[in-house]
């Protein structure tokens, strides 16, 4: 280091100070964004779909629409609970819930969401397979009920769309980090929801019809584009926050997670905007598959930058 | 009543002392602090100066940390200190999230938040923060900010005009203020951290929050079956540097 460097006149060099806190929220929360965007966006689409098409069309929707959302929503709550440095008292959020935070809010809804979708998850599997535990009295009972899974599903259709969402007003509230403000981190969890809720219901496709094919395309192609379209107006255009200004420079600059960010915009949102644009007229199954592939590996890498970029900045 | 603090920079000659007592006092765990100086150099050789700036919580009237802890464990005293109750923490980390101000930090022996409580514990008994007891030019000053005949009221009312409270843009009604401050100490974006210039240190980042040993398995076993985060105390740094003279000895080195 060259200490024959003067130091300007005009600008204050730090000189002793402790260690700074690196990244608080990491991966995990990541994955855990990302994991309930799935969780709650095959709901959203899903229910989409069966507004606009008989549910003949789509055979396998019934059952596997619930497991899938049943699967992601465990690992998001499987990776919120790790996340916590005093797991075990997560059970505090219910016994002493303090109702101005979001994160309480999302704990309760999200629980609610999760055990919801476990029984519209039982009841579809067991009415797909009718042979399965046929004489077992718990399965007869459960099929007995299956007109239930009609009854709770606009509930859950519509809570999906807070428990998707409180996510941005967590970002919202964490107020040292001007990065996330709570409109545009709402619209863009929902498209989030929406882009991997489409993805996910691609890869299960295969026997649906055309015609729902070509749906799932457009609700894809739409998502990335608005999405893509907000990304890049938060990246280039957010002048009027001092903090948010210094941070995006810093990444601009060819910092740290600048090379993520891009790599997740081609891979997460350009790539499977032209697949989805062209298979909404000429439906490619196989180019389909490898955009919500693109998409779902995109769109980790893109929450990823986005969580971990305000944390650089040191605020104090 | 509502307690506040005020500190006088221009009175602050950087001993960090009030750091010291902070850590003595609560017991505050290697790489963690309550309450830091920070050195800030300005101007060009030979017309420099050296400020010295004492950052801790600034126990807003409107707290971040307290609107974001989903249990409560942050929370309001009738007396205006946002305090923590660590037995409730969850660890989340939201509370670091939402401070502005960076005073929040995880405990790596409790693995709960922890910061700054103006020394609740001593204020209940009449007692003064220790912060405020170490400081031999009384450059910190606390007391109820309500209290118009109170010494903290009487100096912000002296010094109307030059006093400062830290980012209140953020609207967190901070009841820390600050004398003698200006931009470059007190606004984070207004001073570098060069790599090189510090005096004993090199720019340093922690490499994890909270206890670096806490692996996933490790966050559900050792609370119930006891682990490494039983005897990853201060003490046992002590007895790690201990064996470490102990070896010095034995190979003929300096104590």
């Amino acid at each position: 280091m060259d200490h024959g460097t003067v130091i300007e006149a005009t600008k204050a060099v730090v000189t002793l100070d402790i260690a700074l806190p690196g990244i608080i929220w990491g991966w995990m929360i990541t994955l855990n964004m990302w994991a309930k965007s799935i969780g709650t966006g095959v709901v959203l689409v899903g229910a989409f779909l069966l507004h606009r098409h008989k549910k003949e069309e789509m055979p396998n929707l019934r059952w596997l629409m619930p497991l899938i959302s049943f699967i992601a929503l465990n690992i998001f709550l499987f990776f919120t609970l790790i996340d916590l440095h005093q797991p075990l008292r997560m059970i505090n959020i219910f016994l002493h819930p303090h109702w101005t935070s979001a994160i309480t809010v999302g704990a309760w809804m999200a629980s609610l969401f999760t055990g919801l979708i476990m029984l519209m998850a039982v009841i579809g599997a067991f009415d797909a397979f009718p042979d399965f535990r046929r004489h077992c009295s718990i399965a007869k009972s459960v099929r007995a009920k299956s007109s239930l899974y009609e009854k709770v599903f606009p509930f859950v259709v519509f809570l999906a769309l807070p428990v998707t969402m409180y996510t941005a007003i967590i970002m919202a509230q964490s107020s040292a980090r001007e990065l996330w403000v709570g409109a545009p981190e709402l619209i863009q969890m929902l498209l989030a929801a929406f882009m991997v809720g489409s993805a996910s219901l691609i890869l299960i496709s295969e026997k649906w019809s055309a015609e729902v094919k070509k749906d799932l395309a457009m609700i894809l192609a739409f998502s990335v584009a608005f999405s893509f379209t907000m990304y890049m107006g938060e990246y280039f255009f957010s002048f009027k926050a001092a903090e948010v200004e210094a941070t995006l420079a810093f990444v601009h600059s060819g910092g740290a997670y600048n090379v993520q960010f891009w790599f997740a915009m081609v891979l997460g949102f350009i790539i499977p905007f032209f697949i989805a644009k062209g298979s909404m007229t000429n439906y490619n199954p196989t180019l389909m598959r490898f955009a919500a592939v693109t998409t779902l590996i995109g769109l980790y890498m893109a929450k990823d930058v986005w969580l971990k970029i305000p944390q650089l900045l040191p605020l104090s | 009543m509502k307690l506040g603090f005020l500190v006088d920079l221009n009175l602050c000659m950087g001993c960090k002392g009030c750091e010291i007592a902070c850590k003595v006092e609560n017991e505050v765990p290697l790489s963690s602090w309550r309450l830091r100086v920070k050195y800030i150099d300005m101007g060009t050789f030979p017309d420099t100066s050296r400020s010295f700036t004492p950052l801790r919580c600034n126990h807003c009237e409107n707290a971040p940390c307290e609107r974001i802890c989903p249990v409560s464990a942050l929370h309001y005293l009738d007396n205006g200190i946002v305090n923590i109750d660590s037995a409730r923490c969850i660890g989340c980390a939201g509370c670091m999230m939402a401070c502005p101000y960076g005073a929040i930090y995880m405990d790596p022996e409790s693995n709960t938040a922890d910061k700054c409580t103006y020394c609740a514990h001593r204020v209940e008994s009449g007692l003064m923060p220790a912060c405020v007891v170490a400081c031999p030019v009384e450059a910190n000053i606390f007391g109820d900010v309500e209290d118009e005949t109170s010494h903290i009221s009487r100096y912000i009312m002296e010094h109307r005009g030059a006093v400062q409270v830290r980012k209140p843009e953020k609207h967190t009604d901070p009841k820390h203020y600050y004398v003698g401050g200006g931009n470059q100490t007190l606004n984070p974006l207004a001073h570098e951290r060069i790599e090189g210039y510090g005096l004993f240190n090199n720019i340093t980042t922690l490499d994890t929050i909270g206890d670096p040993n806490h692996s996933i398995l490790d966050r559900f076993i050792t609370p119930i079956f006891g682990g490494h985060n039983d005897h990853l105390t201060n003490e046992s740094f002590l007895e790690f540097e201990q064996g470490q003279d102990e070896n010095k000895k034995e190979k003929g080195g300096h104590h």
